[in-house]
């Protein structure tokens, strides 16, 4: 039962690859090096990025970012603050861009006077932006 | 009968004999005390009554005793304690009365007399449950806006002075803002910061929102 040279080779090269790839599963991706059955350290909280400028769409259907913070606005069946900047009447004022014209449409393509309600909900799709760089 | 039909102007008769006896003492120049230990005593009850009724009034300007009732306490304090007046960076904080009652006496004392129509509220119930305060809640809000509209926004303006606030250090987007409508006296604080210690109520109808 003497394994052949070539067997003894592949297991160490086997297990050598494991190894590696193990601790590299392990130390890397978002957890860190923290071991598997502990929790580590959490990450620092950064802070909202604040600014005006608009930024560059990843991929043409992509719902804009918000580049400021919203912090504390209300969006509910009460109100929107949102739309105290956003909305078509309020943009001469703000100077905020207009809410897509797309918003006024129904699910069955009609356009409404106003904002259609599927689409109130701002933060279903637009998103603030933190300030953290991605690892 | 002859006996309560007898009582009843002996007691009146009384009261009425002391009131006029109280009458005339009051308006006689006194026979016994002098001068000065009258214009003394009268200085020290002035002293005490004075000092009294102001602190009662402070008391009265706590958030203690705002809360002590549960509609302020389980409605609007409660909403508070999640926006940047109430929890923030530096710790400093707004309570209560620093933004509903004005600092200066005379506007403060005809802010508590308004104030009398709460403790009528709170007695009889007006917003004892959170539907009776939603309910509510557009019209008391309106009643505050129109508040800070009239006067100008002082509360937030006791804090908050447009001398002292470095556009360069806020996004850009406060610093246009500032600079085009408050600097400009155009439009007052309240007008765009709405809802930012308490939750909105139904906003159809309220300009700008």
């Amino acid at each position: 039962m003497i394994a052949s040279p070539r067997i003894l080779v592949l297991a160490a090269l086997f297990a050598a690859l494991s190894t590696s790839l193990l601790a590299q599963s392990v130390s890397t991706g978002l957890r860190g090096p923290t071991p598997l059955d502990q929790e580590g350290p959490a990450a620092q909280m950064t802070p909202l990025k604040n600014t005006a400028e608009k930024e560059v769409r990843n991929y043409p259907e992509q719902p804009a970012v918000i580049p400021h913070s919203t912090e504390g606005y209300q969006i509910d069946m009460n109100g929107n603050k949102c739309l105290s900047c956003h909305a078509r009447a309020r943009i001469a004022e703000s100077l905020a861009p207009m809410i897509s014209i797309t918003h006024f449409m129904d699910r069955d393509g009609q356009f409404l006077a106003t904002v259609s309600p599927r689409r109130f909900y701002c933060t279903g799709c637009h998103v603030p932006q933190h300030t953290a760089t991605p690892r | 009968m002859s006996v309560t039909g007898e009582t009843k102007p002996t007691k009146i008769a009384q009261v009425r004999a002391f009131v006029v006896d109280l009458w005339y003492v009051l308006i006689r120049p006194s026979s016994v005390f002098g001068l000065g230990v009258l214009v003394l005593a009268g200085f020290v009850a002035g002293v005490i009554f004075w000092g009294g009724f102001n602190t009662a009034l402070e008391i009265t300007n706590t958030e203690k005793f705002c809360t002590g009732c549960h509609e302020m306490k389980d409605n609007v304090f409660a909403e508070l304690k999640s926006t940047i007046h109430f929890s923030n960076r530096s710790g400093v904080r707004a309570s209560c009365p620093d933004c509903h009652v004005p600092h200066n006496w005379t506007d403060k004392i005809a802010r508590k007399m308004q104030a009398s129509k709460e403790v009528w509220g709170h007695l009889f119930g007006t917003i004892d449950t959170r539907d009776k305060f939603r309910d509510h809640r557009k019209e008391l809000a309106l009643h505050e806006w129109a508040r800070f509209k009239a006067n100008d926004s002082l509360e937030c303006r006791n804090c908050h002075s447009a001398q002292s606030m470095d556009i360069t250090k806020q996004s850009p987007r406060a610093s246009v803002a500032h600079q085009r409508f408050l600097f400009t006296g155009e439009k007052t604080c309240i007008d765009c910061h709405k809802g930012i210690a308490h939750q909105l109520p139904d906003m159809r109808g309220v300009p700008g929102c």
